[in-house]
Order: C-alpha cells, then structure tokens, then sequence
C-alpha cells in the first residue's frame, strides 16, 4: 500500500516547513553583515553583541530545545575564554580561528564531563548542579593563579591577525566581522541540527522523555550530545571575548554573567534560535542606554523590564514570544496548503 | 506456536507492597492475548517490567529466550517490544507527521542524524503517510497533537507505537476514555494490527477483551489467578466470583 505521490510531497513539505528560510531572516543577517559598512563607531558594542548572542545561542540550544535548564553556562564560556587567553599569552596557537577552534573543543569535553550530572533530577536540582560547577571553576582559576593570573586577570596576551593577516584594532573592525562571521557559521550549523531527525528528537525528549525512549530514543545519550555541542558553542563565545579583548578575568566565570544570559535569553524567546540573538541586542543597547543614563541604577530597568516580560508571557518564561510565531507559522501553513491543494 | 515473550517467576515489590507475585507468563509469536484484572491487580506494572521503565525485584524476562531483564527500555524498543500508554503520553508541540516521522526515524537508526534536513528521505515520508493514512489521521496531519480530538490522540498513540515496527506490542487500555462515537476508530484499529505482531491487550471493557482475544490470563492481587481460552475464563465459576462478576454471564 503505497500511498499516492501528491500525499508524500505534501507531507515532505510540512516535515521541512520548520528548516525553510523565512524572508525576516535573510533580513536579519543582510542587516548584520551591513552593519559592518553602515555603523563602524559602533562596532565595539556589536561586538559584544555577536559574541553576547552566540553564547545566548548556545543555551537556546540546551533550553529552547532540550529543556535543561541552566545557571551556570559561564563555567564553558570561561573556560574557552581562558584556554584562548592561555593558547595567545604563552603563544602555544597564535592563528587566532585555529586557536578558537581548540578553546571550542576544550569546553566540549568539560561540558562533556559535567553533562552526566544534569541527565538526573528536576529543574532545581539542575539549577544548583550547573550552578555549583561555575563556581567551582571560578574558584580553580583563582586558586591556581599562577597559571591563570588569579584575581588580577590572565593579562599581557597579545593576539595575532586573523588567518593572518586582519589584525585587530581598537575600533572593534576586525573584531565585529571576525565575530559576527563565527556567529553566523555557528548559527547556520545549529540551523541544520535543530532541523535534522536529531533536533526533532532532541524536542521530543524535552516534551515527553518517558514517550521518547518507548519510542527507542536513548534520552541520556541525545542529553550529553546537545549538552557537549552546547557547551562548545559557549566556548567560542568566550574565545571571542578573550581574543577581541586580549584579556581573561575571573568575571568570565561570574554568577552574574550566567543569571544575565539567562535573561538574554528569555528577553528573545527560547526554542526558535534567534531569541538569544534578538536578546544579546536589546540586552546590550539596553544596558548602553540606560547605563547612561543612570549609571548607578540602570539594572532597576533591566530588572522591571524581566518582570513585565515573564508577567505578559504568563510565567512560561521560553515562550513569550510564541503568539508571533504561530501567527507566522500559521500563515507559512496555510500558504503551504493552498500550494498543495493547487497541486492535487 | 513459539513463546516471544516470556515472563520467569517475576516479583516486584515497592516499599513491602507485592506488586507482581510471581509472575510466569508466556505470549506465543502472533498471539492475541488480553491480560484482564480488577484495578489494582498489577497490569501496568506488569507492562513496565516488560518494558523496562522499572527493574523487577527477581525474576526474569526473555524475548526468543534471550534474557533481556536488564535492558534499557530504548534498547528493547529496538529489539521489537513496544507499548501504548493508558494515558496519552505524546509530544503536544510535535504534529501526527512529525511523531510519526521521529518514531520511523528513529527505527530506521537515523535519529543522530544531525545534518539532513527532517523530511529529506522520501522513503520515509512514504512510509510515515502510509501509517497515518491507516490510523484514519490524515486530515489532522498538521494539527498540533496538543489540540487534537482525544480519540484521534489515542489513534496516534498507538501509530507511534505501530511506527516502531514491534514484534511484541503492549496495549495498555487503548480505548480509555474515549467517547463511544469514536470508539469504533480503536476497536478497528487494534483489529487490524498486522497477524503477525504479537499483541499483549490489557482492557477493562470485557466486549473489547472478547472479541480481540484468543487467549486470556486473569490477574489478581499481582499473580496469575487463571489463563485459558476465552471460553474456559468465561465460564470459570472462580473468575466470576473474584472480578468479572455478573458482567461475563451476558457474554
């Protein structure tokens, strides 16, 4: 019994609706990309923004599409921020893409190592698991200053051009494109993975992981894949830093800096990719205006804004965002209909 | 007919509660067999050390006489033991063709695949509709599950399962609280699974356990209190007494 063809192409294209481009997302990175000719002044902040964005991207991929939830994402970011500042100061990798790519490998085996303790327990008990891992990595690095340069920072790495020949400036240029370049490769990969049998069934584990391994699908296994995947992303984030800033502190490990991406996160939405993106940006121009604003007490408005957010979204915090989506998936659906039914 | 699955002297306990007692219990290759019991008889247990989801205390179970006790569940999904869930357990943002695709995925061992994209292997897209085309959910193929009628879930809930391909599969209540007018889309549907899957039917309606079954096994109190044909359970004055009671006399 085979079924008829019109009903296979039609399905075959509801299966791949969800990896098809949408015209708002060519726009975001034709955006980006101009941005580089459009706004030089402020490529220090766009920067942060792509580096900000890619680490957010990186705990999209374990929130929005495995449900783990963490606060201790720093401990990766840190890491690969340090193994980079290492790799340049003692001038062991001085090709700064190869070097990002072993700080990227680097946080895939500690995230690797640390996933086995979030396969168990509830949300709390990951909360407190990720949680304490950052902080135990904080405090190695301060412990062992004379390897990172402890509580004064890992300073004096000078880090030489790209590929060899764009050196980094002051201005960010270099910075900004080496970054958003990264950031869009690793975006387009992640792209495909959440796409991909994998992704999807990385979604189903996140819905029902009981349902999931009666359907033959080893729920650990998937969990420390995207775990270690995750954690490599959020490596190169903090390569990124540590190379656009030649410079290493023990903040990169920061409780802080996990509670903040976080909240990046949940400001863009989790669960579609670009959440953590559209996140790094409010987050950062927030954070720029209001800092000028009232130096002091710019975190009051961050603050206000999180709590207006998670009250609209009704306390689902990755999902505030989904009315837009299912509007636009909607009419992606119906369109999609129409074509088919044109086609029978 | 071959023994495919097999239960040896199986107990579970939980906290001094004896949850199976002894259970020996044997499903022939292509068997309708019912597994029937008062609440609280231990059915759903059974099936969850059948599948793996909890370890029994002691005993043993074989599949083609292989002991397959300590298995995780997955690996015994891919070893052709599958079941259904007395309550929907389904991924409510995944749509009927997506559920369907992951489980089919899945089987055919490309759930790691992480590069091509969903829906890029037109074989399997074949396959998929040909499934749902079966279970009568073709008109809600991009609906939600979350959204959809509760009958047309509980027929996705067993396509899931049928998408695994098992060679032993496990209904566990299929047609619970479903409303009559749709019943008859399960009922259709479990008669229809293919002969030669063996199938382990646990049901509370007694009109669903004697038109399906060849053979019945009673349990009560976690053991097996009788097995027979549905003629020789119908007419046990001891049956009748413990459980069926003035219900089977109709029948």
């Amino acid at each position: 019994m085979t079924p008829p063809p019109a009903a296979v192409r039609t399905a075959t294209e509801w299966l791949s609706a969800r990896a098809r481009w949408h015209p708002l997302e060519i726009v975001f990175w034709f955006a980006a990309f101009a941005a580089i000719y459009l706004f030089p002044a402020r490529h220090l902040i766009l920067t942060e923004i792509a580096w900000l964005g890619l680490f957010a991207l990186s705990l999209d991929l374990i929130l929005g599409y495995a449900g783990i939830i963490s606060l201790g994402h720093a401990a990766f970011f840190g890491f690969g921020a340090y193994t980079a500042a290492l790799l340049a100061k003692h001038e062991i990798i001085e090709e700064p893409v190869l070097a990002l790519l072993i700080s990227g490998c680097a946080a895939m085996t500690l995230g690797f190592v640390t996933s086995f303790l979030v396969l168990r327990g509830s949300d709390l008990t990951r909360l407190m698991v990720t949680l304490g891992v950052a902080l135990v990595l904080r405090e190695l690095a301060n412990r062992y200053g004379w390897l990172t340069g402890g509580a004064d920072g890992l300073q004096g790495a000078s880090v030489k051009p790209v590929l060899g020949v764009f050196r980094f400036d002051m201005f960010g240029h270099t910075g900004y494109t080496y970054c958003l370049t990264v950031l869009f490769i690793l975006f387009l990969v992640a792209r495909r993975l959440v796409n991909s049998p994998f992704g999807l069934s990385l979604l189903s584990v996140k819905s029902n992981p009981l349902r999931s391994s009666a359907i033959g699908i080893s729920v650990d296994a998937r969990l420390v894949a995207i775990y270690t995947v995750a954690a490599g992303y959020a490596g190169i984030a903090g390569a990124l830093l540590a190379q656009t800033t030649a410079f290493a502190s023990l903040e990169v490990f920061s409780f802080d800096r996990s509670a903040d991406l976080l909240l990046v996160l949940i400001i863009g939405g989790a669960g579609y990719l670009y959440g953590g993106l559209i996140g790094a940006i409010i987050f950062k121009f927030m954070q720029d205006y209001l800092s000028a604003l009232t130096p002091q007490y710019w975190p009051f408005w961050i603050g206000l804004a999180l709590v207006v957010i998670v009250l609209v979204g009704r306390d689902r915090i990755t999902s505030w965002t989904t009315p837009i989506r299912l509007t636009a998936a909607r009419l992606n659906w119906r369109a999609l209909a129409r074509r088919s039914a044109e086609r029978l | 007919m071959p023994v495919v699955l097999e239960t040896i002297s199986l107990v579970k306990q939980f906290n001094g509660i004896i949850a199976s007692d002894n259970v020996s219990l044997q499903i022939e290759k292509g068997a309708r067999h019912a597994l029937i019991g008062p609440n609280g008889a231990g059915k759903t247990t059974l099936i969850n050390l059948l599948t793996g989801v909890s370890r029994p205390t002691s005993g043993r179970i074989l599949l083609d006489g292989e002991d397959i006790t300590d298995l995780s569940t997955h690996k015994r999904v891919r070893l052709g033991v599958v079941r259904t869930f007395q309550i929907n357990q389904l991924f409510s943002d995944l749509t009927p063709l997506e559920t369907i695709g992951l489980a089919v995925s899945e089987r055919r061992g490309q759930g790691l695949d992480w590069w091509r994209i969903v829906g890029s292997r037109p074989d399997l897209v074949a396959e998929v509709v040909e499934i749902l085309e079966r279970f009568h959910l073709t008109d809600v193929i991009d609906k939600r599950t979350a959204v959809l009628p509760y009958g047309k879930q509980r027929l996705l809930e067993i396509a899931v399962a049928i998408a695994c391909r098992p060679r032993v599969l496990l209904l566990d209540e299929p047609a619970a609280g479903v409303p009559e007018d749709e019943r008859y889309e399960i009922l259709a549907a479990v008669a229809a699974l293919p002969s030669d899957v063996s199938v382990l039917l646990i049901e509370h309606d007694m009109d669903i356990v004697f038109s399906f079954a060849n053979r019945i096994s009673v349990l009560v109190n976690g053991a097996l209190f009788i097995e027979g044909t549905p003629e020789e359970v119908a007419h046990d004055a001891r049956v009748k007494a413990v459980y069926l009671g003035e219900e089977l006399v109709d029948a």
